[in-house]
């Protein structure tokens, strides 16, 4: 007999455990399951640099938090309701974000003295009063899962490996999703290995029962699907999933094949997995020995007709720099994706920051100005990522796209493009001889772009300054003088190709936020609770760095403070205040690895106001 | 098809006025480049140059063809990719012994290894010229330069032996001076198909001038060097009266008549590697022509072979695969 559903509007769950104990999949799992039964979503996965790091420690905890709802929701949540935790040290690291009240669903197979000691506890927790104010129900999961598969003949550390799917297994039954995706889902990954099937899925199905039969739930819940979604096709999405899926579409849209010369360095890494797996899409992936060499065969493969990417995070991006700037000299397409994590040296390579802005802008030797283009969210990878190919190509220049950590690995629901609404940017290689010069360009000041092979049209091209009308080499003072101008100007007229950003809100009011990049779900959903509160905010989200949209300071204009928010020390707030200086833009700094959360932009938000009156 | 025109080494040169300083062995170089492809019958617009910084990256500048004079050290990267790109474009990377060895050295390796068909010829000098004389990464120990005024501590490189190290399918030596041993060289590793590296043997007038006199001179050429030619026994001296034979992991000096046939297409390199240590030797002759010549699947080959074979079994992949995925469901 079922308990009786309670209906929740929205939930945040995080499963916290050991970085060996599965957390990653149990959430994806619940995420890819939640998509079918039709919820909005949208995750973050918080996991350590270390592959292992010692079991048990605090510094091993892995983290995945899934916020899902019946409405349209833009982050994955600022206080779980519901935290799931594998072990001690998971427990201590995470207890205090729980909602007041919230749910606590404890391992306690996992409680020994031992286990307590390797989370540096000097008492248990469970006991010694720390998780007063919270539902907490214990169970051994380790013993539970044991029974489960007793008769299989797998030995205790194969055994203990389910007991993550045994646990969703209990979450799926709490909060009535179905376990057909998943078992579907095992089927196919372990084909080869029919005992894992059997294990897993026995183990899943045992957390579901046991959840239905012990009532150990005082309630079971629902979350409604949403019935407000526009109409259309959606897929669940992660960040560099989009980007891969982007580059690509962005090559055929231009008519090219792409390009995509790298090196594996977190968080970027997937986007070079993903690519790999498109070869019937006549994609060719190099991985090559060094960053510098994934930027150069990318410049390689540009001239000779391909569409180029390289794909990076921050410290590759500084490696990368000089190669930037000849691919900005030769005025070749290119785009550049810095997935960007926290810096600077090696920094936070599992955590979010969106420290790169400056150096992307600005990070190369000489007057070097390329555009920058930055994704949103998970579900704005592709759009984002096709655009930075639409400017590559039409403009002849590299092109940096700014994605994060937040986005790379964040999940949510992704409204496909009908494909009719792809509109291609086909680009026209030059083949007649007559009157050609590599250095011609069309009204966009873009040169042409003559492929080898192409008889007749034999040209150099390099690092060295090249005469404006010839393209030979040149010391020319006028000559560089007049080139440097041009580079600039064919970036800046970009902006006449791109809108100005839509608002969230009324174009007047008393507070502007402007966001960029991965602030976009936190931003938008306290601008729209104070919208809803009465107070006259909106919201401004910036997709072009650089050149920055035309119309921006008429917006500015109409709103008594502007503040911009970002994961930086204020990097967008300088450029806007140079661009810009007869505005006050007021940065919201925050450092700490992790995305801000709704409530405390809020926070200061109305703080800000308040300031004011 | 267009109709295809033979070349001459005049076609391939561009109009740009060429600036070495007078008597580089670089002019030589530039002139048995254009004379092995005017004879190997390639097209203009098929062939790419790509180089990367130093006195002999300009080299691109003066080929009639499709060129990229890059940043330092980078040539073989940037090569890579025109390569993987379009299997169908003749690339010649022309890079020196700082650039390719220092700076480049890693993109030297891997390019080599990675058996990409491109046509590396590097300019060894055993100095950085274009930043005025300073000590490369083929300098002997002990010589003295701007930065090592009481003589180079560094130990060298021998560029040949690294890239037998690197796994080159191709390895060859030629000098300046001797532009007919050099268009020869080079016609063999043009034909060759996968990495061919070719060091030459390159005189800097103004700032290391003369270090390989000892050898290249004409005087004392035939007795201090030996010419490799593949199939041929290994006799050198300038009336041939002498022979080289593997005795155990050394080169001994032979009779004519007993010298071994000298064979580049052995699947081990250790005959190579051998030879190459002659170099060290002062009672030796230095080993000249080609060191190495093997056949193996190019990268670029299997990528585009990788591309057919997904594609076959796959099928044309649209556009609209990529988005709508097994896993996309409606709202309606």
């Amino acid at each position: 007999m079922s308990s009786e559903l309670i209906r929740q509007d929205e939930v945040t769950i995080r499963f916290v455990g050991d970085s060996g104990d599965g957390m990653q999949l149990t959430g994806t799992q619940f995420t890819e399951t939640t998509a079918k039964v039709g919820n909005d979503l949208a995750t973050f996965p918080d996991f350590p640099a270390e592959i292992r790091a010692p079991a048990g420690s605090r510094a091993g905890v892995s983290g995945f938090q899934v916020h899902f709802s019946s409405h349209d929701i833009y982050t994955p949540g600022d206080a779980p309701s519901v935290l799931v935790a594998m072990n001690p040290a998971a427990l201590i690291t995470n207890y205090m974000d729980l909602q007041p009240g919230g749910i606590i669903l404890v391992n306690t197979g996992a409680f020994t003295d031992k286990d307590l000691k390797k989370a540096a506890l000097d008492s248990n927790p469970l006991t010694d009063g720390t998780l007063s104010g919270f539902r907490v129900i214990e169970e051994d999961i380790n013993q539970r899962t044991m029974e489960a598969l007793a008769d299989m003949g797998l030995g205790k550390k194969d055994v203990l490996r389910c007991k993550n799917f045994y646990t969703l297994g209990m979450v799926y039954w709490l909060y009535s999703r179905p376990m057909e995706p998943t078992l579907e889902w095992l089927k196919v990954k372990f084909a080869k290995k029919p005992e894992l099937i059997e294990a897993n899925s026995r183990a899943l199905k045992a957390g579901y029962n046991h959840g239905e039969l012990l009532r150990l739930f005082q309630g079971r819940y629902e979350v409604p699907k949403v019935t407000d979604a526009p109409k259309g096709h959606y897929r669940n999405i992660m960040g560099n999933e989009g980007v891969a899926i982007g580059l690509v579409a962005g090559a055929k849209l231009a008519g090219l094949d792409p390009f995509l010369g790298s090196y594996p360095i977190t968080p970027a890494t997937d986007i070079l997995q993903y690519m790999a797996l498109m070869k019937n899409h006549n994609v060719i992936t190099c991985q090559m020995e060094d960053e510098i060499a994934g930027i150069c065969t990318a410049i390689g493969a540009s001239y000779a007709g391909r569409l180029g990417m390289t794909t990076t995070s921050g410290p590759g991006l500084a490696l990368k720099t000089e190669a930037a700037g000849l691919a900005v000299m030769t005025e070749l397409p290119l785009v550049i994706v810095n997935v960007q994590r926290g810096g600077p040296s090696t920094g936070l390579p599992t955590k979010v920051e969106q420290s790169d802005l400056l150096q992307s802008l600005f990070g190369r030797n000489g007057e070097c100005p390329l555009p920058v283009v930055a994704c949103a969210c998970p579900a704005d990878a592709f759009d984002s990522a096709v655009e930075a190919c639409r400017i590559a190509t039409q403009y002849m220049t590299p092109v940096i796209l700014l994605s994060d950590n937040y986005i790379a690995n964040g999940a949510e629901p992704w409204k496909l493009p009908a494909m009719e609404d792809l509109k291609p940017f086909p680009v026209d290689h030059p083949t007649d001889p007559e009157g050609f010069s590599p250095y011609t360009r069309d009204e966009k000041l873009a040169r042409n772009w003559a492929v080898p092979g192409t008889p007749g049209l034999e040209h150099r091209v390099g690092g060295l300054e090249k005469d404006a009308k010839t393209g030979d080499v040149s010391y020319d003072p006028d000559n560089h003088d007049i080139m440097t101008e041009t580079r600039e100007a064919k970036i800046l007229g970009i902006r006449d190709s791109i809108p100005t950003p839509p608002l969230n809100g009324e174009a007047t009011g008393e507070l502007l936020v402007v966001g960029w990049g991965s602030t976009y779900g936190a931003t938008r959903a306290a601008v729209e609770r104070m919208q809803k509160e009465g107070v006259k905010a909106t919201l401004l989200h910036m997709r072009h760095l650089w050149p920055l949209p035309h119309g921006l300071l008429e917006i500015f204009q109409g709103f008594d403070r502007v503040v911009v928010p970002e994961m930086n020390r204020g990097q967008l707030a300088k450029l806007l205040k140079m661009e810009y200086p007869g505005i006050t833009f007021e940065p919201f700094s925050k450092m700490k690895g992790k995305p801000f959360q709704a409530r405390e932009l809020k926070a200061h938000f109305e703080e800000l106001l308040e300031d004011k009156s | 098809m267009s109709e295809v025109q033979q070349l001459k080494a005049k076609d391939f040169k561009s109009d740009q006025e060429v600036k070495w300083c007078p008597g580089c062995g670089d002019y030589s170089i530039l002139s048995c480049v254009q004379s092995t492809l005017a004879s190997v019958g390639v097209q203009k617009e098929n062939v790419v140059f790509v180089s990367g910084i130093g006195c002999s990256s300009r080299f691109p500048y003066y080929m009639d063809t499709y060129g990229i004079h890059s940043i330092h050290g980078r040539a073989n990267a940037i090569a890579t990719g025109v390569k993987v790109a379009n299997p169908e474009l003749d690339v010649w990377v022309i890079t020196g012994d700082g650039d390719g060895l220092s700076i480049g050295g890693n993109h030297m390796i891997h390019s080599l290894r990675r058996n990409v068909d491109m046509k590396v010829v590097l300019f060894n000098n055993e100095i950085y010229g274009l930043t005025k004389g300073q000590y490369s990464p083929t300098s002997p120990q002990g010589l003295k330069t701007k930065t090592s005024p009481y003589g180079s501590v560094d130990a060298p490189f021998n560029p040949i032996q690294l890239a037998l190290g690197a796994g080159s399918t191709f390895v060859a030596r030629t000098m300046d001076v001797s532009p007919k041993h050099m268009k020869d060289t080079l016609g063999i590793a043009a034909e060759h198909k996968g990495a061919a590296f070719v060091e030459v043997w390159q005189n800097c007038v103004i700032f290391n001038h003369d270090c390989f006199k000892g050898w290249t001179e004409k005087a004392v050429r035939d007795e201090a060097t030996i010419n490799l030619k593949a199939g041929e026994p290994m006799v050198y001296g300038k009336d041939k009266d002498k022979g080289l034979r593997f005795d155990g992991f050394k080169v001994v000096i032979c009779s004519p008549e007993e010298a071994a046939i000298w064979d580049p297409s052995e699947a081990s390199p250790a005959a190579a590697f051998m030879l190459i240590q002659m170099d060290n030797d002062p009672g030796m002759p230095r080993p000249m022509g080609v060191l190495r010549q093997v056949e193996a699947p190019t990268l670029e080959g299997l990528i585009h072979e990788q591309l057919s074979t997904v594609t076959d079994k796959r099928g044309d992949g649209e556009l609209k695969d990529l988005l709508y995925t097994a896993d996309v469901w409606e709202v309606e």
